[in-house]
């Protein structure tokens, strides 16, 4: 059963952590006053660095090394916060966002302290309002209450937090768009290098992290880098809440030690499949990640099990289809994300997503051919692997792992020349 | 924003207070967004194309953004939609004829485990049912029209 005590969720559900007090109550705060007393930001760094913490916003580069890239030429630095959470399947930072804004406020002043930013920019999806509204009374009162602003707790740090709501765009989660979106650019990524660390924000040195990064923060500092070091696999260790969602008895965010078995966190912690029902297929790193089945179920949800698995850990992300489960259906779902998510600059990901989406859609409407199926089995090489930034290397992934591994449920549909799923072709009615 | 870089990083922001106010971009907001920030109109605009929360023409007073993406999907997403487009009798991203609902399947809004879900002018509904839906539809219509995508 599911034994592990919460870190990052603790009391969410259950006490009102957007209040001051009650986050005080729930330990919050403690990092913040004991860092500002007695820690430099270069002994901040190290903690970091020793407790092996990962990027959680997808890619899972390892904190304290990102944040000791900055250059030591004292021109003003920023500290940039993604919550632009858009990934399929994917709902943690949202949830973070809402419940606990008081924690990410604390572990941005924390990194902001640690890598000396001058200033910190919070970026917003656009279409949490209610996250945006939460959050902006969470800031006042941290401010009131001594946390944010100029002379931080009497130490002689000064930081403050500006928000920017974002306006709509997938692809402004990458870095670098999201950089050129606070600019009031259209969101498209920028070639790198220079990398953020060096020419971010306005050209200056920017670190960008996201929310559940920089939620863990506190909690590293208080109870120190051994501790969350050895929580799950040593390289790639900590809490980690998955986004479960799809055919099971109870979706939801779950809080897990990172390592712990997917089978594991399917049963114990979302109850298991619906009544009847077997497990066809596991996205288990949202949507630019390749499928698991159920031989997987064994496999570790942490960065380095996952990888070996031909997959990632991705976002966190994870969807559960079961046996009445179209994967063309699911394909065309997902490549129409990314078609429709493309920001157009390069031409593999923005034609590419688009010949596939159509494919797929022919397959479905009974409409494809055996060409079509060459097509899905050969294109990989010129679509992937072509593109300035990851999302066009992730429209193929998922499709791929599903097309080898029920290969006759694409040929089918091509010879029922229909949906096996889907006989009355009632999903491309629209 | 604007005192850190130069006076672009304030369009953005000007533009959704713009459109708070008038329910759409219009080519006056443009306008005085490009004399703002020093770049063209024609800059403004492409920019404007870009996001999808920035209307470049009249929208209804009640959007509503149903998930269309994987999770929502397998949670019945396909029949909800098909049951809003007949009862506003519109396509996808057309406005209904009343003028008064805007109707776009967007992607994900990382509410998946609630599927299917919905927003309407940016608030959510979780677990819409077709019933439920027209239900919705009856409090909307009823309900005071403020701004569709408010800015604060
Ligand atoms: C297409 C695309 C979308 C992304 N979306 C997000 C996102 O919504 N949130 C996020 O934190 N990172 C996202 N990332 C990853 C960011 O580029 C970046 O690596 C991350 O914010 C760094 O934070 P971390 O080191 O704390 O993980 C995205 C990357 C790509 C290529
Ligand atoms: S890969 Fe796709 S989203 Fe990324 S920069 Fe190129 S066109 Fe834009
Ligand atoms: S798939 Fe609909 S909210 Fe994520």
């Amino acid at each position: 059963m599911a034994t592990f005590e919460p870190v990052l969720t603790k009391g969410v559900g259950q006490l009102d952590l957007t209040d001051v007090a009650a986050y005080r109550k729930n330990g919050g705060f403690v990092a913040l006053e004991k860092a500002l007393k007695d820690m430099t930001p270069e002994s901040i760094i190290a903690e970091v660095t020793a407790s092996n913490l990962r990027g959680r916003g997808g890619a899972g580069f390892p904190t304290g090394k990102k944040w000791g890239f900055l250059p030591k030429d004292g021109r003003p630095r920023y500290l940039v916060c993604n919550c632009d959470e858009a990934e399929p399947g994917t709902f943690k930072d949202h949830m973070l966002l809402e419940q606990t804004p008081l924690q990410l406020i604390e572990g941005l002043i924390l990194s902001a302290y640690a890598i000396n930013a001058a200033h910190i920019v919070v970026y917003i999806r656009g279409e949490f309002l209610e996250g945006y509204r939460i959050f902006m009374r969470a800031l006042s009162a941290a401010r009131e209450a001594g946390y944010v602003g100029d002379n931080l707790l009497g130490s002689g740090y000064s930081a403050d937090i500006l928000v920017h709501r974002g306006a709509g765009a997938y692809i402004c989660g990458e870095e670098t768009a999201m950089l050129e979106s606070i600019e009031g650019k259209r969101g498209e990524p920028r070639l790198k290098p220079p990398f953020p660390a060096n020419a971010g924000l306005f050209g200056m040195p920017t670190v960008v992290n996201n929310v559940e990064t920089l939620c863990c923060i506190p909690h590293i500092l208080t109870r120190g880098a051994a501790w969350f070091a050895s929580i799950g696999p040593p390289k790639s260790p900590g809490p980690k809440i998955i986004s479960v969602s799809g055919q099971v008895q109870k979706p939801g965010n779950y809080e897990i030690p990172m390592g712990l078995p997917a089978g594991e966190l399917l049963q114990d912690y979302a109850g298991g499949l619906l009544p009847g029902r077997t497990l066809k297929a596991i996205q288990p790193g949202g949507g630019s990640s390749a499928a698991i089945f159920a031989e997987d179920l064994h496999t570790g949800i942490d960065y380095d099990s996952l990888a070996a698995k031909q997959t990632m850990l991705g976002s966190g992300g994870f969807v559960v289809m079961d046996d009445t489960t179209c994967m063309v259906r699911a394909s065309m779902t997902l490549v129409r994300f990314f078609e429709y998510e493309s920001c157009g600059q390069c031409t593999p990901c923005r034609e590419g997503g688009q010949w596939v989406h159509r494919i797929l859609r022919r397959l479905e409407a009974g409409e494809g051919s055996d060409a079509d199926l060459l097509v899905l089995n050969t294109i990989n090489d010129t679509l992937t692997g072509t593109n300035l930034c990851p999302l066009g290397d992730s429209i193929m992934p998922f499709l791929l792992s599903v097309l080898r591994r029920f290969p006759q449920e694409f040929a089918e549909h091509v010879t029922l020349a229909g949906c096996p799923f889907d006989p009355a072709r009632r999903m491309v009615a629209a | 924003m604007a005192e850190h870089g130069d006076a672009q990083a304030a369009l953005i922001p000007f533009l959704q207070y713009c459109q708070e106010q008038d329910g759409y971009v219009t080519q006056q907001a443009v306008s005085d967004a490009a004399a703002l920030t020093g770049i063209t109109d024609g800059e403004v605009e492409s920019i404007v194309s870009f996001y999808s929360l920035l209307f470049q023409h009249p929208v209804g007073k009640h959007i509503i953004h149903a998930c269309r993406t994987l999770s929502c999907m397998l949670g019945g997403a396909d029949r909800l939609h098909e049951h809003i487009r007949r009862r506003l009798g519109v396509r996808n991203g057309e406005t209904s004829a009343d003028g008064e609902f805007t109707y776009q399947e967007v992607e994900c809004l990382a509410a998946c485990d609630k599927a299917p879900c919905l927003q309407h002018n940016l608030q959510f509904h979780y677990n819409v049912t077709p019933e439920e839906f027209d239900r919705l539809l009856e409090t909307w219509r009823a309900q005071p029209a403020g701004a569709a995508l408010p800015a604060e």
